[in-house]
């Protein structure tokens, strides 16, 4: 009888299990559903900007040069990215472009070539012909060598632009503007102010080991340097700094809350605090530090303090000390009273108690606690600073802001996942030694 | 420390290297915390110098914002259960965010620790390229990928939902190969004696070793996750910091409805922090 009963058991566990096993992947299929509609996925795709897409790939490793005539004026200016800060000076024209008098002749990869000759602006296509707009002042005339405008031409009375795998040619009333594009960032060590920036990487070996001085003041080494730091358009100085207070505000706040922490938790600890009420009231105002979101920290403190590191900073520190708060309370109740007993029997005071006695056996945990919340605070640091207005996190939110230097937004991921990848690897390292290493921790 | 035949006078020697060890030990603890101290003071000048507002005038100025905030908020007591209710949409939002992230970010750290815990892997010299991936995806912080999302995307909780379930498939993946890597062999190898495929290996022999472990890291990583999807909200992927920052913006007029969201925002923090803590002490102490 006891089998059957048993065996019935058995078989009802199973079918419970069966049931729980099915029911399970069903409920999350369900809700999975009902936030595909929550969302509007399928909406989604149209709101999609695909052409965003393209524009950010390419931007990201590759930069375009404008040749710009203004048509008003007559003048044929070459400019990268078409930004005002990097107009090459007139007499220096790259191969690409040979300006004949009044002509200008543009040569685009792939035998295709642009030339503008005053109001008239052809562009030869191997395969397909001469395109030839004309500028008449009221209009833009488009003429074409084959019947019927192809899919690579988008013209209007306005407008005529011709957008090839070579480069695009844009013809309004006033300007005429070819873009040619080239792989990898711009100017990305030396802006057009810098001596450096025509030369090659062997001419600037050369300069930098044995060459005279280009400026009188200071050696070309220390020039090489400040140009590279001061770069105009990069900004290598700045985004350095920015980093810097990226990991300073991880720094500052992990190991500040981890101080403040400390002797909270020891109050709050059951087998260390003086009196229960005490216990009960830090108790309480850790769980609500811990309650209020980091979010909410970080904006009422930079009210205060206004932007910059510093705010940041003490939004991780408020937000950490409570974490830290309970996980060195609870490793401050788990700690073995036989060591502090045995401490307490050679005499020691209290003060020595708690430093041979407690200190030894949480360290280690402390310690090993502290690291890896600093890790993960490495990476909070940079999304504290995009709210607080500091650090790499504030250059990568206005840089995408901009949604022009995509070169840029792709140089500071670079720059963070590094960050946050050399940071991990030390302080796994010191985790890794303070912990295996001697026992008394320090 | 060699052991040498110890005269009489050996004690005294072993007495002195412990001395002496003892005291370089403590030179080095001190010149340590010497040189911590001083990057601590270093470090707070340097953020104090660039700072916009200095750290004694802000003191002066921390219950500015809040004193405000309750004052309004006190003025227009009415509101406030209005401003609640609501803020909830837009908390669901949000609690949604975090729930997607963390079930299909679960399933993907499960799926990538997997191949990356050797001894399991399906192709064991491709473990370590799955526990690079793992390490990739944890690095990059949720922040970037939903920026650009946003951009390729518009504003929205599916880029927000992207970036926390990356962010969480990586961190789950190398906490689960650690996991994985201590599990008890015998039914996997039970099971592959008796011709079972990878997948019904890892569904029968592994995970039902280690899916308490897995479903309380799960629940510690949707609070984290329901905290970053806030923060999200805010730079802008919707969700109930979106409209915190718009009432702060707004400033004074406003501040009352910022006052009710700051409640739901506590309350589910601390409804949430009790239950995953219940519900993890429950997993891992009770019948697991």
């Amino acid at each position: 009888m006891a089998d059957i009963a048993l065996q019935s058991a058995v078989l009802g566990e199973f079918r419970r299990k069966r049931v729980i096993a099915l029911a399970m992947p069903a409920l999350v299929l369900a809700y999975l559903t009902y936030v595909f509609f929550a969302f509007d996925v399928a909406g989604l795709a149209q709101r999609a900007r695909l052409d965003n897409a393209a524009t950010l790939l390419s931007d990201a490793i590759s930069y375009k040069v404008h040749v710009t005539q203004d048509n008003r004026t007559d003048v044929t200016s070459i400019a990268i990215e078409g930004s005002r800060r990097m107009t090459l000076p007139t007499d220096e024209t790259p191969p690409w472009v040979h300006r004949e008098g009044a002509r200008t002749v543009i040569d685009l990869p792939q035998g295709h070539r642009v030339i503008y000759d005053g109001p008239v602006a052809l562009y030869e296509m191997p395969g397909y012909g001469e395109i030839r707009i004309t500028n008449t002042g009221s209009a833009i005339d488009l003429s074409l060598p084959q019947p019927g405008v192809p899919d690579f031409i988008n013209a209007s009375r306005t407008r005529v632009t011709v957008t090839t795998e070579a480069g695009r040619l844009t013809v309004t009333r006033s300007r005429t503007e070819t873009m040619r594009y080239f792989p990898g960032w711009e100017l990305f060590f030396f802006d057009l102010r810098s001596p450096f920036h025509r030369m090659t990487w062997t001419a600037i070996a050369e300069t930098v080991l044995w060459g005279d001085r280009l400026d009188p003041a200071r050696g070309n080494l220390a020039l090489m340097v400040s140009n590279v730091w001061n770069n105009e358009i990069w900004r290598h100085g700045d985004v350095a700094w920015a980093m810097g207070e990226t990991i300073l505000m991880a720094f500052l706040g992990t190991f500040g809350a981890a101080l403040v922490a400390l002797p909270l938790a020891f109050l709050a600890a059951r087998n260390f605090a003086p009196a229960r009420w005490l216990r009960f009231v830090v108790r309480r105002v850790l769980d609500f530090v811990r309650g209020v979101d980091a979010l909410i920290f970080t904006i009422v403190l930079s009210r205060a303090f206004g932007p910059g590191p510093m705010t940041g900073a003490l939004a991780i520190l408020i937000t950490d000390t409570g974490s830290f708060g309970k996980l060195f309370s609870e490793a401050l109740e788990n700690v073995d009273g036989k060591q502090i007993e045995g401490i307490r029997a050679t005499g020691a005071r209290p003060v020595q108690r708690y430093r041979f006695g407690v200190m030894p056996q949480v360290l280690p945990v402390i310690l090993s606690q502290v690291l890896y919340l600093f890790e993960s605070n490495t990476r909070s640091a940079t999304i504290v600073g995009a709210i607080v207005g500091g650090g790499i996190g504030l250059l990568l939110t206005q840089a995408i802001q901009t949604t022009q230097d995509w070169e840029k937004v792709t140089y500071y991921i670079i720059l963070i996942v590094l960050m946050v990848v050399a940071l991990d690897a030390v302080s796994a390292r010191v985790r890794d030694r303070l912990i295996k290493g001697d026992g008394s921790g320090r | 420390m060699t052991l040498t035949p110890t005269a009489p006078s050996g004690t005294d020697a072993i007495r002195r290297d412990y001395l002496a060890l003892t005291q370089r030990r403590r030179l080095y603890s001190g010149l340590l915390l010497l040189v911590f101290a001083l990057l601590m003071i270093a470090g707070f000048r340097t953020a104090e110098s660039r700072n916009a507002g200095g750290f004694i005038e802000g003191l002066a100025h921390l219950a500015d914002f809040p004193a405000a905030i309750l004052s309004e908020a006190w003025d227009k007591a009415a509101n406030l259960p209005g401003h609640i209710l609501d803020a909830l949409p837009s908390l669901l939002e949000t609690l949604n965010v975090a729930a997607v992230a963390t079930l299909t970010g679960t399933m993907g750290g499960i799926l990538l620790s997997l191949l990356a815990t050797r001894g399991l892997a399906p192709l064991p010299a491709l473990a370590g390229v799955f526990r690079r991936i793992a390490d990739v995806l944890r690095a990059v912080p949720e922040i970037v990928v939903a920026l650009v999302l946003i951009f390729l995307l518009g504003a929205g909780p599916v880029p927000a939902a992207i970036a926390i379930g990356l962010h969480t498939a990586g961190a789950m993946g190398k906490l689960f190969a650690e996991v994985n890597e201590n599990i008890d062999m015998k039914p996997v190898e039970g099971l592959a004696s008796v011709g079972a495929r990878w997948s019904q290996r890892m569904a029968l022999g592994v995970v039902p070793q280690v899916a308490p472990n897995y479903l309380s890291y799960a629940l510690l990583r949707f609070e984290i996750n329901v905290r970053a999807s806030a923060i999200l909200g805010f730079v802008g992927a919707g969700g109930i910091g979106y409209d915190l920052k718009n009432a702060m913006t707004f400033g004074q007029g406003k501040l009352d409805e910022a006052a009710g969201i700051f409640i739901v925002l506590f309350a589910t923090i601390v409804v949430l922090d009790q239950l995953s803590s219940l519900a993890r002490h429950r997993l891992t102490q009770g019948r697991a």
